[in-house]
Protein backbone atom coordinates (compact mmCIF):
# COMPACT_ATOMS: atom_id res chain seq x y z
CA UNK A 1 0.00 0.00 0.00
CA UNK A 2 2.87 2.41 0.70
CA UNK A 3 4.57 1.60 -2.15
CA UNK A 4 1.08 2.51 -4.08
CA UNK A 5 0.82 5.59 -2.14
CA UNK A 6 4.18 7.17 -3.08
CA UNK A 7 3.87 5.81 -6.92
CA UNK A 8 0.27 7.87 -6.82
CA UNK A 9 1.99 11.17 -4.93
CA UNK A 10 5.02 11.22 -7.57
CA UNK A 11 2.69 10.75 -10.52
CA UNK A 12 0.91 13.89 -9.21
CA UNK A 13 4.34 16.11 -8.84
CA UNK A 14 4.61 16.70 -12.68
CA UNK A 15 0.81 17.39 -12.90
CA UNK A 16 1.68 20.32 -10.00
CA UNK A 17 4.22 21.76 -12.20
CA UNK A 18 2.20 22.24 -14.95
CA UNK A 19 -0.84 23.46 -13.33
CA UNK A 20 1.53 26.22 -11.39
CA UNK A 21 3.63 27.05 -15.18
CA UNK A 22 -0.08 27.30 -16.50
CA UNK A 23 -1.45 30.06 -13.27
CA UNK A 24 1.65 31.53 -13.78
CA UNK A 25 2.00 32.13 -17.39
CA UNK A 26 -1.64 33.70 -17.31
CA UNK A 27 -0.27 36.94 -16.61
CA UNK A 28 1.58 37.02 -19.54
CA UNK A 29 -1.28 36.31 -21.90
CA UNK A 30 -2.88 39.68 -20.83
CA UNK A 31 -2.84 41.60 -24.46
CA UNK A 32 -0.26 44.61 -24.49
CA UNK A 33 0.82 45.52 -21.01
CA UNK A 34 -0.93 43.80 -18.29
CA UNK A 35 0.40 46.74 -15.57
CA UNK A 36 -1.33 48.98 -17.65
CA UNK A 37 -4.60 46.82 -18.18
CA UNK A 38 -4.23 46.80 -14.27
CA UNK A 39 -4.23 50.58 -13.65
CA UNK A 40 -6.15 51.45 -16.51
CA UNK A 41 -5.17 53.91 -19.48
CA UNK A 42 -5.38 56.97 -17.67
CA UNK A 43 -2.45 55.55 -15.24
CA UNK A 44 0.82 57.64 -14.82
CA UNK A 45 4.48 56.24 -16.10
CA UNK A 46 5.54 56.41 -12.94
CA UNK A 47 2.57 54.09 -11.21
CA UNK A 48 3.09 51.69 -13.88
CA UNK A 49 6.77 51.08 -13.53
CA UNK A 50 5.99 51.48 -9.62
CA UNK A 51 3.86 48.21 -9.82
CA UNK A 52 6.09 46.23 -12.79
CA UNK A 53 8.43 46.48 -9.78
CA UNK A 54 6.31 45.38 -7.11
CA UNK A 55 4.97 42.24 -9.38
CA UNK A 56 8.54 41.60 -10.49
CA UNK A 57 7.38 42.09 -14.17
CA UNK A 58 10.64 44.12 -14.90
CA UNK A 59 12.46 40.74 -14.18
CA UNK A 60 13.90 38.28 -16.97
CA UNK A 61 11.11 35.25 -17.31
CA UNK A 62 12.76 32.33 -15.81
CA UNK A 63 13.34 34.75 -12.58
CA UNK A 64 9.99 35.29 -12.36
CA UNK A 65 8.76 31.84 -12.62
CA UNK A 66 11.72 30.67 -10.07
CA UNK A 67 10.42 33.74 -7.67
CA UNK A 68 6.93 32.43 -8.39
CA UNK A 69 7.22 28.64 -8.10
CA UNK A 70 9.28 29.35 -4.66
CA UNK A 71 6.25 31.93 -3.82
CA UNK A 72 3.91 28.98 -3.95
CA UNK A 73 5.67 26.87 -1.73
CA UNK A 74 6.10 28.92 0.59
CA UNK A 75 2.32 30.19 0.08
CA UNK A 76 3.32 33.37 -0.57
CA UNK A 77 1.07 34.67 -3.96
CA UNK A 78 1.89 38.03 -3.71
CA UNK A 79 -0.43 40.98 -2.67
CA UNK A 80 -4.14 41.71 -3.70
CA UNK A 81 -4.16 45.03 -5.53
CA UNK A 82 -7.45 45.37 -4.80
CA UNK A 83 -7.24 44.98 -0.72
CA UNK A 84 -3.84 45.26 -0.62
CA UNK A 85 -3.23 42.32 1.73
CA UNK A 86 -1.61 38.79 1.19
CA UNK A 87 -3.33 36.96 -1.41
CA UNK A 88 -2.61 33.78 0.60
CA UNK A 89 -4.86 35.40 3.77
CA UNK A 90 -7.61 37.16 1.81
CA UNK A 91 -8.22 33.18 0.10
CA UNK A 92 -8.07 31.45 3.24
CA UNK A 93 -10.49 33.86 4.82
CA UNK A 94 -12.70 33.17 2.18
CA UNK A 95 -11.82 29.26 1.76
CA UNK A 96 -14.26 28.26 4.78
CA UNK A 97 -17.36 29.62 3.12
CA UNK A 98 -16.71 27.81 -0.04
CA UNK A 99 -15.66 24.28 1.59
CA UNK A 100 -19.14 24.65 3.65
CA UNK A 101 -20.62 25.05 0.32
CA UNK A 102 -19.37 22.49 -1.97
CA UNK A 103 -19.44 20.07 1.04
CA UNK A 104 -23.32 20.72 1.71
CA UNK A 105 -23.70 20.31 -2.18
CA UNK A 106 -22.08 17.20 -1.98
CA UNK A 107 -23.99 16.47 0.71
CA UNK A 108 -27.25 17.32 -1.08
CA UNK A 109 -26.38 14.75 -4.03
CA UNK A 110 -25.55 12.17 -2.14
CA UNK A 111 -28.75 12.03 -0.14
CA UNK A 112 -30.54 12.23 -3.10
CA UNK A 113 -28.88 10.24 -5.70
CA UNK A 114 -28.03 6.88 -4.54
CA UNK A 115 -31.16 6.18 -3.65
CA UNK A 116 -33.12 7.22 -6.29
CA UNK A 117 -30.32 5.87 -8.47
CA UNK A 118 -30.46 2.56 -6.56
CA UNK A 119 -34.30 2.54 -6.69
CA UNK A 120 -34.32 3.51 -10.46
CA UNK A 121 -32.16 0.09 -11.01
CA UNK A 122 -34.06 -2.21 -9.06
CA UNK A 123 -37.46 -1.12 -10.40
CA UNK A 124 -36.06 -1.05 -13.95
CA UNK A 125 -37.84 -0.29 -16.93
CA UNK A 126 -40.93 0.93 -14.34
CA UNK A 127 -42.57 4.37 -13.92
CA UNK A 128 -40.70 5.00 -11.40
CA UNK A 129 -37.29 4.54 -13.46
CA UNK A 130 -38.26 6.34 -15.86
CA UNK A 131 -39.07 9.09 -14.06
CA UNK A 132 -36.08 9.11 -12.40
CA UNK A 133 -33.48 9.12 -15.35
CA UNK A 134 -35.80 11.81 -16.64
CA UNK A 135 -35.23 13.63 -13.71
CA UNK A 136 -31.63 13.21 -13.82
CA UNK A 137 -31.93 14.42 -17.31
CA UNK A 138 -33.47 17.98 -16.34
CA UNK A 139 -30.98 17.81 -13.45
CA UNK A 140 -27.77 17.69 -16.09
CA UNK A 141 -29.70 20.06 -18.28
CA UNK A 142 -30.58 22.64 -16.25
CA UNK A 143 -27.69 25.26 -15.61
CA UNK A 144 -26.71 26.25 -12.17
CA UNK A 145 -27.09 29.83 -13.22
CA UNK A 146 -30.85 29.51 -14.10
CA UNK A 147 -31.62 27.25 -11.05
CA UNK A 148 -30.43 29.42 -8.79
CA UNK A 149 -32.59 32.36 -9.57
CA UNK A 150 -35.71 29.93 -10.33
CA UNK A 151 -35.10 28.63 -6.54
CA UNK A 152 -34.87 31.82 -5.24
CA UNK A 153 -38.08 33.37 -7.23
CA UNK A 154 -39.75 30.05 -5.55
CA UNK A 155 -38.60 29.91 -2.50
CA UNK A 156 -37.53 33.27 -1.62
CA UNK A 157 -39.91 35.60 -3.18
CA UNK A 158 -42.59 33.45 -3.48
CA UNK A 159 -43.17 31.44 -0.08
CA UNK A 160 -40.34 33.43 1.69
CA UNK A 161 -38.99 30.50 3.38
CA UNK A 162 -35.75 31.18 2.86
CA UNK A 163 -33.16 34.16 2.53
CA UNK A 164 -32.49 35.38 -0.72
CA UNK A 165 -28.75 36.10 0.00
CA UNK A 166 -26.02 35.75 2.34
CA UNK A 167 -24.05 33.92 4.52
CA UNK A 168 -24.49 32.66 8.83
CA UNK A 169 -27.33 30.23 8.96
CA UNK A 170 -28.34 27.32 8.45
CA UNK A 171 -31.39 28.40 6.52
CA UNK A 172 -28.71 30.85 4.05
CA UNK A 173 -26.58 27.52 3.04
CA UNK A 174 -30.43 25.35 1.84
CA UNK A 175 -30.55 27.16 -1.82
CA UNK A 176 -27.26 28.13 -2.37
CA UNK A 177 -26.43 23.94 -1.54
CA UNK A 178 -29.66 22.79 -3.58
CA UNK A 179 -28.34 24.63 -6.50
CA UNK A 180 -25.13 23.47 -6.64
CA UNK A 181 -25.93 20.15 -5.73
CA UNK A 182 -28.47 19.50 -8.20
CA UNK A 183 -26.30 19.16 -12.04
CA UNK A 184 -23.96 16.68 -9.38
CA UNK A 185 -26.79 14.85 -7.87
CA UNK A 186 -28.40 14.05 -11.63
CA UNK A 187 -24.86 12.91 -12.49
CA UNK A 188 -24.65 10.80 -9.61
CA UNK A 189 -28.22 8.91 -9.88
CA UNK A 190 -27.59 8.18 -13.79
CA UNK A 191 -24.16 6.40 -12.42
CA UNK A 192 -25.39 4.76 -9.69
CA UNK A 193 -28.33 3.47 -11.57
CA UNK A 194 -25.78 1.88 -14.42
CA UNK A 195 -23.28 0.69 -12.17
CA UNK A 196 -25.80 -1.24 -9.76
CA UNK A 197 -27.56 -2.73 -12.90
CA UNK A 198 -24.12 -3.70 -13.90
CA UNK A 199 -23.84 -5.61 -10.47
CA UNK A 200 -27.34 -6.97 -10.44
CA UNK A 201 -26.55 -9.28 -13.39
CA UNK A 202 -23.36 -10.69 -12.31
CA UNK A 203 -23.35 -14.54 -10.62
CA UNK A 204 -22.42 -13.43 -7.20
CA UNK A 205 -26.09 -11.75 -6.07
CA UNK A 206 -27.35 -14.39 -7.88
CA UNK A 207 -26.22 -16.63 -5.34
CA UNK A 208 -26.73 -14.94 -2.87
CA UNK A 209 -30.38 -14.51 -3.64
CA UNK A 210 -30.26 -18.59 -4.11
CA UNK A 211 -29.02 -18.92 -0.68
CA UNK A 212 -31.97 -17.10 1.04
CA UNK A 213 -30.45 -13.73 1.22
CA UNK A 214 -33.11 -10.59 1.19
CA UNK A 215 -33.84 -8.78 -1.55
CA UNK A 216 -32.40 -5.40 0.24
CA UNK A 217 -28.98 -7.52 1.37
CA UNK A 218 -28.59 -8.66 -2.11
CA UNK A 219 -29.05 -5.10 -3.66
CA UNK A 220 -27.37 -3.07 -0.90
CA UNK A 221 -24.56 -5.24 0.46
CA UNK A 222 -23.50 -6.58 -2.58
CA UNK A 223 -24.49 -5.24 -5.94
CA UNK A 224 -24.11 -1.80 -4.38
CA UNK A 225 -20.91 -2.33 -2.35
CA UNK A 226 -19.46 -3.52 -5.56
CA UNK A 227 -20.91 -0.57 -7.61
CA UNK A 228 -19.37 1.77 -5.42
CA UNK A 229 -16.24 2.65 -7.53
CA UNK A 230 -17.46 4.44 -10.46
CA UNK A 231 -19.45 5.99 -8.01
CA UNK A 232 -16.63 7.54 -5.94
CA UNK A 233 -15.19 8.22 -9.32
CA UNK A 234 -17.78 10.08 -10.34
CA UNK A 235 -17.91 11.83 -7.15
CA UNK A 236 -14.87 12.75 -7.24
CA UNK A 237 -14.47 14.21 -10.95
CA UNK A 238 -17.29 16.40 -9.95
CA UNK A 239 -15.48 18.29 -7.50
CA UNK A 240 -14.03 19.99 -9.92
CA UNK A 241 -17.61 21.02 -11.10
CA UNK A 242 -18.62 21.77 -7.77
CA UNK A 243 -16.01 24.21 -7.05
CA UNK A 244 -16.39 25.92 -10.32
CA UNK A 245 -19.90 25.92 -10.04
CA UNK A 246 -19.19 27.83 -6.72
CA UNK A 247 -17.92 30.45 -9.19
CA UNK A 248 -21.75 30.79 -10.43
CA UNK A 249 -24.01 29.78 -7.24
CA UNK A 250 -21.68 32.71 -4.80
CA UNK A 251 -22.38 35.06 -7.66
CA UNK A 252 -26.01 34.46 -7.35
CA UNK A 253 -26.43 34.32 -3.58
CA UNK A 254 -24.01 36.78 -2.67
CA UNK A 255 -22.52 33.87 -0.91
CA UNK A 256 -18.53 35.28 0.60
CA UNK A 257 -16.56 32.16 -0.98
CA UNK A 258 -13.37 32.13 -3.10
CA UNK A 259 -15.72 31.82 -5.95
CA UNK A 260 -16.95 35.20 -5.48
CA UNK A 261 -13.84 36.97 -4.87
CA UNK A 262 -12.13 35.46 -8.30
CA UNK A 263 -14.84 37.25 -9.80
CA UNK A 264 -14.33 40.25 -7.87
CA UNK A 265 -11.09 40.06 -8.18
CA UNK A 266 -11.65 39.85 -12.36
CA UNK A 267 -13.94 42.47 -12.62
CA UNK A 268 -11.07 45.17 -10.31
CA UNK A 269 -7.82 43.36 -12.77
CA UNK A 270 -6.46 42.17 -9.67
CA UNK A 271 -4.05 39.39 -11.16
CA UNK A 272 -2.40 38.19 -8.00
CA UNK A 273 -6.12 37.58 -6.45
CA UNK A 274 -7.21 35.70 -9.91
CA UNK A 275 -3.78 33.64 -9.94
CA UNK A 276 -4.13 32.75 -6.70
CA UNK A 277 -7.47 32.12 -6.28
CA UNK A 278 -7.50 29.80 -9.63
CA UNK A 279 -4.36 28.13 -8.18
CA UNK A 280 -5.97 27.25 -5.27
CA UNK A 281 -9.01 26.18 -6.90
CA UNK A 282 -7.36 23.82 -9.50
CA UNK A 283 -4.83 22.38 -6.22
CA UNK A 284 -7.52 21.34 -4.37
CA UNK A 285 -9.03 19.37 -7.39
CA UNK A 286 -6.21 17.89 -7.79
CA UNK A 287 -5.81 16.73 -4.01
CA UNK A 288 -9.03 15.50 -4.63
CA UNK A 289 -8.56 13.59 -7.06
CA UNK A 290 -5.86 11.83 -5.49
CA UNK A 291 -7.48 11.17 -2.47
CA UNK A 292 -10.09 9.50 -4.75
CA UNK A 293 -6.84 7.44 -6.39
CA UNK A 294 -5.97 6.58 -2.68
CA UNK A 295 -9.39 5.71 -2.07
CA UNK A 296 -9.61 3.11 -5.11
CA UNK A 297 -6.65 1.30 -3.48
CA UNK A 298 -8.67 0.95 -0.35
CA UNK A 299 -12.00 0.14 -2.32
CA UNK A 300 -10.59 -2.51 -4.76
CA UNK A 301 -7.23 -4.03 -3.60
CA UNK A 302 -6.77 -5.34 -7.09
CA UNK A 303 -5.55 -1.80 -8.17
CA UNK A 304 -3.17 -2.05 -5.14
CA UNK A 305 -0.75 -4.64 -6.81
CA UNK A 306 -1.09 -3.55 -10.59
CA UNK B 1 -34.59 9.84 -26.45
CA UNK B 2 -32.75 10.28 -30.06
CA UNK B 3 -35.80 11.44 -32.03
CA UNK B 4 -37.26 13.90 -29.40
CA UNK B 5 -33.44 14.85 -29.04
CA UNK B 6 -33.32 15.69 -32.61
CA UNK B 7 -36.69 17.13 -32.82
CA UNK B 8 -35.81 19.78 -30.13
CA UNK B 9 -32.10 20.49 -31.83
CA UNK B 10 -33.73 20.80 -35.05
CA UNK B 11 -36.63 22.83 -33.56
CA UNK B 12 -34.13 25.36 -31.97
CA UNK B 13 -31.96 25.33 -34.83
CA UNK B 14 -34.40 26.41 -36.95
CA UNK B 15 -35.76 29.21 -34.65
CA UNK B 16 -32.18 30.27 -34.77
CA UNK B 17 -32.16 30.41 -38.41
CA UNK B 18 -35.67 32.08 -39.20
CA UNK B 19 -36.59 33.25 -35.98
CA UNK B 20 -35.28 36.38 -36.04
CA UNK B 21 -36.43 37.18 -39.64
CA UNK B 22 -40.22 36.43 -38.56
CA UNK B 23 -40.85 38.28 -35.60
CA UNK B 24 -41.89 41.87 -35.57
CA UNK B 25 -39.12 43.36 -33.24
CA UNK B 26 -36.29 43.78 -33.16
CA UNK B 27 -34.19 42.41 -30.63
CA UNK B 28 -32.05 45.70 -30.46
CA UNK B 29 -35.12 48.19 -30.43
CA UNK B 30 -35.92 49.98 -26.69
CA UNK B 31 -39.36 50.75 -26.50
CA UNK B 32 -38.18 52.28 -22.57
CA UNK B 33 -41.66 53.47 -21.19
CA UNK B 34 -42.58 49.70 -21.14
CA UNK B 35 -39.54 48.49 -19.55
CA UNK B 36 -40.26 45.51 -17.49
CA UNK B 37 -43.83 44.60 -19.28
CA UNK B 38 -45.04 41.76 -18.16
CA UNK B 39 -45.63 38.44 -21.13
CA UNK B 40 -48.52 40.28 -23.41
CA UNK B 41 -49.96 38.48 -26.25
CA UNK B 42 -47.84 41.51 -28.30
CA UNK B 43 -45.22 40.30 -26.38
CA UNK B 44 -45.24 36.75 -25.42
CA UNK B 45 -42.31 36.86 -23.12
CA UNK B 46 -42.64 40.58 -22.44
CA UNK B 47 -39.99 43.11 -22.25
CA UNK B 48 -36.67 43.35 -20.55
CA UNK B 49 -34.67 46.17 -18.38
CA UNK B 50 -34.45 48.11 -21.59
CA UNK B 51 -37.92 47.31 -23.06
CA UNK B 52 -36.50 45.04 -25.51
CA UNK B 53 -38.83 41.97 -27.03
CA UNK B 54 -37.54 39.28 -24.92
CA UNK B 55 -38.30 36.28 -27.15
CA UNK B 56 -37.22 38.65 -30.34
CA UNK B 57 -33.50 38.54 -27.77
CA UNK B 58 -34.29 34.74 -26.87
CA UNK B 59 -34.62 33.88 -30.72
CA UNK B 60 -30.92 35.92 -31.61
CA UNK B 61 -29.90 34.72 -28.45
CA UNK B 62 -30.02 30.83 -30.00
CA UNK B 63 -28.14 31.62 -33.04
CA UNK B 64 -25.09 32.81 -30.28
CA UNK B 65 -25.22 29.37 -28.73
CA UNK B 66 -25.52 27.19 -31.63
CA UNK B 67 -22.02 29.48 -33.73
CA UNK B 68 -20.72 28.99 -30.19
CA UNK B 69 -21.56 25.21 -29.69
CA UNK B 70 -20.27 23.98 -33.44
CA UNK B 71 -17.46 26.38 -33.87
CA UNK B 72 -16.06 24.82 -30.15
CA UNK B 73 -17.13 21.49 -31.59
CA UNK B 74 -15.52 21.67 -34.85
CA UNK B 75 -12.32 23.49 -34.03
CA UNK B 76 -11.93 21.25 -30.51
CA UNK B 77 -12.78 17.61 -32.02
CA UNK B 78 -11.06 18.39 -35.04
CA UNK B 79 -7.28 19.34 -32.92
CA UNK B 80 -8.22 16.68 -30.62
CA UNK B 81 -8.87 13.94 -32.95
CA UNK B 82 -5.32 14.57 -34.66
CA UNK B 83 -3.54 15.18 -31.63
CA UNK B 84 -4.93 12.31 -29.81
CA UNK B 85 -4.20 10.13 -33.08
CA UNK B 86 -0.63 11.40 -33.30
CA UNK B 87 -0.40 10.79 -29.80
CA UNK B 88 -1.51 7.06 -29.73
CA UNK B 89 -0.32 5.77 -33.16
CA UNK B 90 3.75 6.96 -32.55
CA UNK B 91 3.97 6.61 -28.94
CA UNK B 92 7.23 7.78 -27.56
CA UNK B 93 8.40 10.74 -26.53
CA UNK B 94 5.57 12.56 -28.55
CA UNK B 95 2.61 10.59 -26.32
CA UNK B 96 4.69 11.74 -23.89
CA UNK B 97 4.40 15.29 -24.48
CA UNK B 98 0.73 15.52 -25.44
CA UNK B 99 -0.29 13.21 -22.72
CA UNK B 100 1.30 15.18 -20.23
CA UNK B 101 -0.46 18.77 -21.98
CA UNK B 102 -3.63 16.54 -21.42
CA UNK B 103 -3.39 15.87 -17.83
CA UNK B 104 -1.98 19.32 -17.10
CA UNK B 105 -5.38 20.80 -18.87
CA UNK B 106 -7.69 18.44 -17.23
CA UNK B 107 -5.98 18.90 -13.73
CA UNK B 108 -8.03 22.00 -13.84
CA UNK B 109 -12.00 21.90 -13.59
CA UNK B 110 -12.87 23.04 -17.40
CA UNK B 111 -14.94 26.49 -16.98
CA UNK B 112 -12.37 27.12 -14.22
CA UNK B 113 -9.35 27.35 -16.78
CA UNK B 114 -11.97 29.18 -19.26
CA UNK B 115 -12.98 31.71 -16.97
CA UNK B 116 -9.10 32.31 -16.71
CA UNK B 117 -8.19 32.66 -19.77
CA UNK B 118 -10.86 35.04 -20.64
CA UNK B 119 -10.20 36.99 -17.55
CA UNK B 120 -7.14 37.61 -19.11
CA UNK B 121 -7.59 38.33 -22.72
CA UNK B 122 -10.59 40.20 -22.24
CA UNK B 123 -14.34 39.99 -22.49
CA UNK B 124 -15.74 38.72 -26.23
CA UNK B 125 -17.12 36.40 -28.19
CA UNK B 126 -14.12 35.92 -29.95
CA UNK B 127 -12.13 34.98 -26.45
CA UNK B 128 -14.70 32.75 -25.37
CA UNK B 129 -14.70 30.38 -28.47
CA UNK B 130 -10.98 30.49 -27.90
CA UNK B 131 -11.30 29.50 -23.81
CA UNK B 132 -13.96 27.02 -24.53
CA UNK B 133 -11.55 25.29 -27.98
CA UNK B 134 -8.77 25.33 -24.87
CA UNK B 135 -10.60 23.02 -23.03
CA UNK B 136 -12.70 21.35 -24.90
CA UNK B 137 -9.74 19.50 -27.45
CA UNK B 138 -8.61 17.69 -24.66
CA UNK B 139 -11.52 15.27 -23.96
CA UNK B 140 -11.43 14.50 -27.68
CA UNK B 141 -7.72 13.73 -27.69
CA UNK B 142 -8.09 11.34 -24.41
CA UNK B 143 -10.64 9.22 -26.01
CA UNK B 144 -9.03 9.12 -29.49
CA UNK B 145 -5.92 8.60 -27.99
CA UNK B 146 -7.33 5.40 -26.16
CA UNK B 147 -9.12 4.25 -29.81
CA UNK B 148 -5.92 4.59 -31.58
CA UNK B 149 -3.76 3.00 -28.59
CA UNK B 150 -6.56 -0.52 -29.44
CA UNK B 151 -6.77 -0.04 -33.19
CA UNK B 152 -2.62 0.28 -34.03
CA UNK B 153 -2.67 -3.46 -33.00
CA UNK B 154 -5.48 -4.70 -35.06
CA UNK B 155 -4.65 -7.04 -38.17
CA UNK B 156 -6.28 -5.01 -40.88
CA UNK B 157 -3.76 -2.27 -39.67
CA UNK B 158 -0.78 -4.36 -39.45
CA UNK B 159 -1.46 -5.49 -42.80
CA UNK B 160 -1.81 -2.07 -44.28
CA UNK B 161 1.57 -0.98 -42.69
CA UNK B 162 3.28 -4.43 -44.17
CA UNK B 163 2.05 -3.63 -47.60
CA UNK B 164 4.07 -0.32 -47.33
CA UNK B 165 1.36 2.57 -46.91
CA UNK B 166 2.11 5.56 -45.33
CA UNK B 167 1.50 6.67 -41.97
CA UNK B 168 -0.63 9.12 -42.95
CA UNK B 169 -3.29 6.98 -45.00
CA UNK B 170 -2.70 4.64 -42.20
CA UNK B 171 -4.18 6.98 -39.35
CA UNK B 172 -6.38 8.81 -42.03
CA UNK B 173 -8.03 5.59 -43.95
CA UNK B 174 -8.04 2.50 -41.19
CA UNK B 175 -7.32 4.45 -37.70
CA UNK B 176 -9.02 7.38 -37.54
CA UNK B 177 -12.68 5.84 -38.71
CA UNK B 178 -12.22 3.49 -35.30
CA UNK B 179 -12.93 6.89 -33.30
CA UNK B 180 -15.33 8.06 -35.11
CA UNK B 181 -18.61 7.22 -33.78
CA UNK B 182 -17.33 7.31 -30.12
CA UNK B 183 -16.46 11.63 -31.07
CA UNK B 184 -19.56 11.74 -32.39
CA UNK B 185 -21.26 11.23 -29.13
CA UNK B 186 -18.54 13.28 -27.54
CA UNK B 187 -18.82 16.33 -30.16
CA UNK B 188 -22.99 15.66 -29.42
CA UNK B 189 -22.33 15.88 -25.55
CA UNK B 190 -19.96 18.72 -25.93
CA UNK B 191 -21.72 21.12 -28.00
CA UNK B 192 -24.25 21.24 -25.04
CA UNK B 193 -21.26 21.46 -22.59
CA UNK B 194 -20.12 24.56 -24.83
CA UNK B 195 -23.61 26.05 -25.02
CA UNK B 196 -23.43 25.99 -20.88
CA UNK B 197 -19.75 27.17 -20.98
CA UNK B 198 -20.10 30.29 -23.11
CA UNK B 199 -23.77 31.40 -21.30
CA UNK B 200 -21.82 30.75 -17.82
CA UNK B 201 -19.17 33.12 -18.77
CA UNK B 202 -21.79 35.47 -20.18
CA UNK B 203 -23.41 35.40 -17.09
CA UNK B 204 -20.56 36.33 -15.40
CA UNK B 205 -20.18 39.27 -17.76
CA UNK B 206 -16.85 37.37 -19.25
CA UNK B 207 -18.43 36.64 -22.63
CA UNK B 208 -20.36 38.12 -25.24
CA UNK B 209 -20.88 41.78 -24.38
CA UNK B 210 -23.81 43.87 -24.31
CA UNK B 211 -26.12 44.54 -26.72
CA UNK B 212 -25.46 41.73 -28.28
CA UNK B 213 -27.79 39.14 -27.09
CA UNK B 214 -26.90 36.30 -25.59
CA UNK B 215 -28.87 33.71 -23.08
CA UNK B 216 -25.96 33.98 -20.20
CA UNK B 217 -26.20 37.87 -20.87
CA UNK B 218 -29.91 38.20 -20.63
CA UNK B 219 -29.78 36.26 -17.33
CA UNK B 220 -26.92 38.26 -16.22
CA UNK B 221 -29.47 41.48 -16.63
CA UNK B 222 -32.29 39.51 -14.99
CA UNK B 223 -30.68 39.13 -11.61
CA UNK B 224 -31.50 42.85 -11.11
CA UNK B 225 -35.05 42.34 -11.61
CA UNK B 226 -36.15 38.87 -9.87
CA UNK B 227 -37.68 40.43 -7.58
CA UNK B 228 -39.85 42.93 -9.68
CA UNK B 229 -39.70 41.19 -13.52
CA UNK B 230 -39.12 37.32 -13.23
CA UNK B 231 -40.10 36.80 -16.75
CA UNK B 232 -36.18 38.67 -17.15
CA UNK B 233 -34.83 35.17 -15.79
CA UNK B 234 -37.39 32.37 -16.97
CA UNK B 235 -37.53 32.62 -20.81
CA UNK B 236 -33.66 32.85 -21.32
CA UNK B 237 -32.92 29.89 -18.50
CA UNK B 238 -35.74 27.87 -20.63
CA UNK B 239 -33.89 28.50 -23.53
CA UNK B 240 -30.71 27.11 -22.72
CA UNK B 241 -32.06 24.57 -20.66
CA UNK B 242 -34.63 22.92 -23.20
CA UNK B 243 -31.57 23.12 -26.15
CA UNK B 244 -29.06 21.39 -23.77
CA UNK B 245 -31.79 18.63 -23.05
CA UNK B 246 -31.83 18.45 -26.48
CA UNK B 247 -28.85 17.88 -27.03
CA UNK B 248 -27.98 15.45 -24.02
CA UNK B 249 -31.00 13.29 -25.18
CA UNK B 250 -29.03 13.02 -29.00
CA UNK B 251 -26.12 12.38 -27.23
CA UNK B 252 -27.48 9.96 -25.06
CA UNK B 253 -29.92 7.76 -27.89
CA UNK B 254 -26.42 7.92 -29.98
CA UNK B 255 -24.50 6.35 -27.37
CA UNK B 256 -27.11 3.71 -27.19
CA UNK B 257 -27.01 2.96 -31.11
CA UNK B 258 -23.39 3.01 -31.18
CA UNK B 259 -22.62 1.37 -28.02
CA UNK B 260 -25.07 -1.65 -27.04
CA UNK B 261 -23.87 -2.09 -24.00
CA UNK B 262 -24.50 1.23 -22.39
CA UNK B 263 -28.28 0.70 -23.83
CA UNK B 264 -28.62 -2.58 -21.59
CA UNK B 265 -27.67 -0.21 -18.78
CA UNK B 266 -30.74 1.79 -19.62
Amino acid sequence: MIRFLVRRLLLTIPVLIGVATLVFSLIHLVPGDPVQAMLGESASPQDVAQLRSKLGLDRPLYEQYVSFAGGVVRGDLGVSLRTNQPVTRVIFERMPATMELAVAAMLVAIVFAIPLGIIAAVRKGTRVDHAATTLALLGISMPTFWLGPLLAIIFSVWLGWFPVSGRGTLANLVLPAITLGAPLAAILARMTRASVLEELRELYVLAARARGVSEARAVLAHAFRNSLIPIVTVIGLQFGAVLTGAVITETIFAWPGVGRLLVQSISARDYPAVQGCILLIALTYVSMNLIIDVLYGFLDPRIRYE
Amino acid sequence: MLKLGALIVGVALLAALVGPAITPFDPASQQLALRLSAPSLAHPFGLDELGRDILARVLAGARISFIVGLTVVMVSSVVGTVLGAIAGYFGGRIDDVISRVIDTLMAFPGLLLAIALVAVLGPSLVNVLVALTIIGWVGYARLVRGQVLRAREFEYVQAARALGAGTARILWKHVIPTAVPAVVVQATLGMAGAIIGEASLSFLGLGVQPPTPSWGTMLNGGRAHILDAPHLTLFPGLAIALLVLGLNFLGDGLRDRIDPRSHTNR
